[in-house]
């Protein structure tokens, strides 16, 4: 595997010895192992989306009076569980959130019971 | 008509803007900035996904917040920000400058000032520029314009999505429609490696199980009114191999196939362009062919790492407060592109100070030395692990690294990277 810590981008090779813990090779640092371990174990990823905003907000200037959609953006405050991300998708493509909205907002707390919050990334006024 | 004079006007309220509008703040000089959207930010607004401000903020933000924190320095400050106001033209009398503005609620706006900072960011290449044969169907985008589309406006511009060019704005694309629910079938890249990160093409295709076709050619967009589908062709050796054509059906297009620094302005303005960059010649202040004109930012040279854009836009507007309080350049040297560099930016050093400088190099190599030679002789050398040509590097030269300067009339700094 390719570790994705930095961009060198080391190849990893993995084996497990015969006492059953697992050798890394290939990594130029430390993070490597760490990473090809919990990449085989349970690989996680920051996940960022959007929601929608209840408030339908006028168009600026020039666009002629027509109602935009507008959506919020979020993000896990860490790395999430990537089996679980279409889960988590679901769960906030389901929300609609009351405008205006500040930046840092919780907009779920221990999402699916993960222990990891998601916050709004952008006041919207 | 309205008119109204500051010391300096910033052109782009992006990141590079806004740094380099707080920086001549700082130093007590009356700023105007001005952006034709409705608000500050910049291409960041959109960019939703995290992996900005490592540098910065010593913080891994999504493209938003760290936009956000730099507004709010611009709230506390006495800059004064014109939006939804788009610069037409910059005039040039001597020392006083004039920008012209068409504003939607204020109408035209004449903009005097003796500092101009051109921080107008860039714009992707189209279809036009890398000229794809086939029908003209609805449904090919930028990936840049997709992405303002799915993630400010909430629009998907399709279902079933082929991804023109390996950039890492494209391999964002293509993980960001894959979590809203579309499939993306290809990512097709003439080059026979990815022009993305390493980590990106892990992040965005590997994790959905999207191909990646590498030296393969989009021969053919075809389909009637609406995309149907495109036509891929291997490269073997160069050359193309049309009995191993195939094509992949889908309804939209998106194209991310690179970024050219937005000079339309600067160009009517008579400034001088870099060819190797795109954007405005400077010398080592950032400063263009005219006096008091400065650049920075992706309108200066394409950056991927918003971290970079402000600290190098902060020095710039350092250098534009300089410039005003009377300071000039004293011992400017060339700088000259060597081995395997593709450009070096800015292209001059100035010999008595320290300097920080930008380059990318032209190929992908590990275990690389990067070599600084003042009129041939080599003054330093600098281990790095890895180089690639996505990845700007950044070299700071300090006065003495330089010796007490050069003998010669015009001095010359050439980089390269063995
Ligand atoms: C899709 C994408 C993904 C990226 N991902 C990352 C990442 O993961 N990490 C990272 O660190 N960096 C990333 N970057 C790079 C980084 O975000 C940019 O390099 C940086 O934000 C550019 O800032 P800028 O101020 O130079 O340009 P911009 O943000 O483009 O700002 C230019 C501003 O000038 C205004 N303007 C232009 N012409 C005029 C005119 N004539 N009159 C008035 N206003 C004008 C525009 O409206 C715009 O607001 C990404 C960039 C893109 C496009
Ligand atoms: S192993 Fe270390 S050096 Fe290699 S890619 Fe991972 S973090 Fe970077």
């Amino acid at each position: 595997m390719t570790c994705i810590t930095c961009p060198i981008g080391c190849s990893l090779s993995i084996e497990r010895e015969d006492g059953g813990s697992l050798v890394v090779t290939g990594n130029r640092c430390p993070r490597g192992a760490a990473y090809a371990r919990e990449e085989l174990l349970s690989p996680k990823r920051t996940v960022t989306a959007t929601v929608r905003a209840r408030t339908v907000v006028k168009a600026a200037e020039g666009g002629g009076g027509a109602e935009l959609p507008r959506r919020v953006p979020c993000r896990t405050l860490s790395a999430f569980p990537r089996e679980r991300v279409g889960e988590l998708l679901s769960l906030l493509y389901g929300i609609e959130l009351e405008l205006p909205v500040e930046r840092g907002k919780i907009l779920v707390k221990d999402a699916l019971g993960t222990g990891i919050d998601v916050i709004v990334t952008r006041s919207i006024a | 008509m309205r008119e109204f004079s500051f010391d300096a006007v910033v052109v782009g309220g992006g990141a590079a803007g806004m740094a380099a509008a707080l920086a001549l703040d700082s130093r007590g000089r009356t700023v105007a900035l001005v952006d034709r959207e409705a608000g500050l930010g910049g291409i960041l607004l959109q960019c939703i996904h995290n992996g900005f401000g490592l540098i910065e903020f010593d913080e891994e933000l999504s493209g938003p917040e760290f936009a956000e924190r730099i507004e709010e320095g611009v709230r506390k400050s006495r800059i004064e920000a014109f939006c939804a106001a788009t610069v037409i033209d910059l005039e040039a009398a001597g020392e006083e400058k004039t920008l012209v503005c068409v504003s939607s609620s204020l109408g035209i706006l004449r903009l005097k000032c003796r500092v101009v900072v051109l921080a107008m960011g860039c714009r992707e290449r189209n279809r036009g520029n890398i000229r794809i044969p086939g029908t003209r169907p609805a449904g090919v985008f930028t990936a840049g314009l997709a992405q303002r589309l799915v993630n400010i406006e909430g629009y998907l511009p399709g279902r079933d999505i082929v991804i023109i060019g390996s950039g890492d704005i494209g391999l964002i694309m293509a993980r960001r429609m894959s979590w809203v629910g579309c499939e993306v079938h290809a990512v097709v890249e003439i080059l026979p490696y990815p022009s993305g990160l390493t980590r990106n093409i892990v992040q965005c295709l590997h994790d959905f199980d999207i191909p990646l076709y590498l030296s393969h050619l989009t021969t053919r967009i075809y389909g009637r009114d609406r995309v149907e589908g495109v036509e891929v062709t291997p490269l073997e050796n160069g050359a193309l191999v049309p009995a191993k054509a195939f094509e992949i059906p889908c309804d939209t297009v998106l194209l991310s196939v690179g970024l050219v620094p937005e000079n339309e302005l600067s160009k009517k303005a008579g400034i001088d362009i870099n060819p190797a960059t795109n954007g405005p010649a400077v010398d080592s202040t950032m400063m263009t062919n005219l006096g008091g004109v400065f650049a920075c930012g992706n309108v200066l040279h394409v950056h991927d790492l918003v971290d970079f854009v402000v600290e190098e836009s902060r020095r710039a507007g350092g250098y534009a407060a300089d410039w005003l309080d009377g300071q000039r350049p004293k011992a400017e040297a060339r700088v000259k592109i060597g081995a395997n560099v593709r450009y070096v930016s800015p292209g001059r050093v100035d010999l008595a100070r320290e300097n920080k400088i930008y380059l990318r190099s032209l190929v992908v190599k590990n275990d690389a030395t990067l070599e600084v030679r003042l009129d041939k002789a080599l003054v330093r050398s600098i281990r790095k692990n890895h180089v690639q040509p996505s990845e700007m590097i950044s070299l700071e030269l300090k006065p003495g690294e330089l010796g007490a300067g050069s003998s010669r009339a015009e001095p010359v700094v050439e980089i390269s990277i063995r």
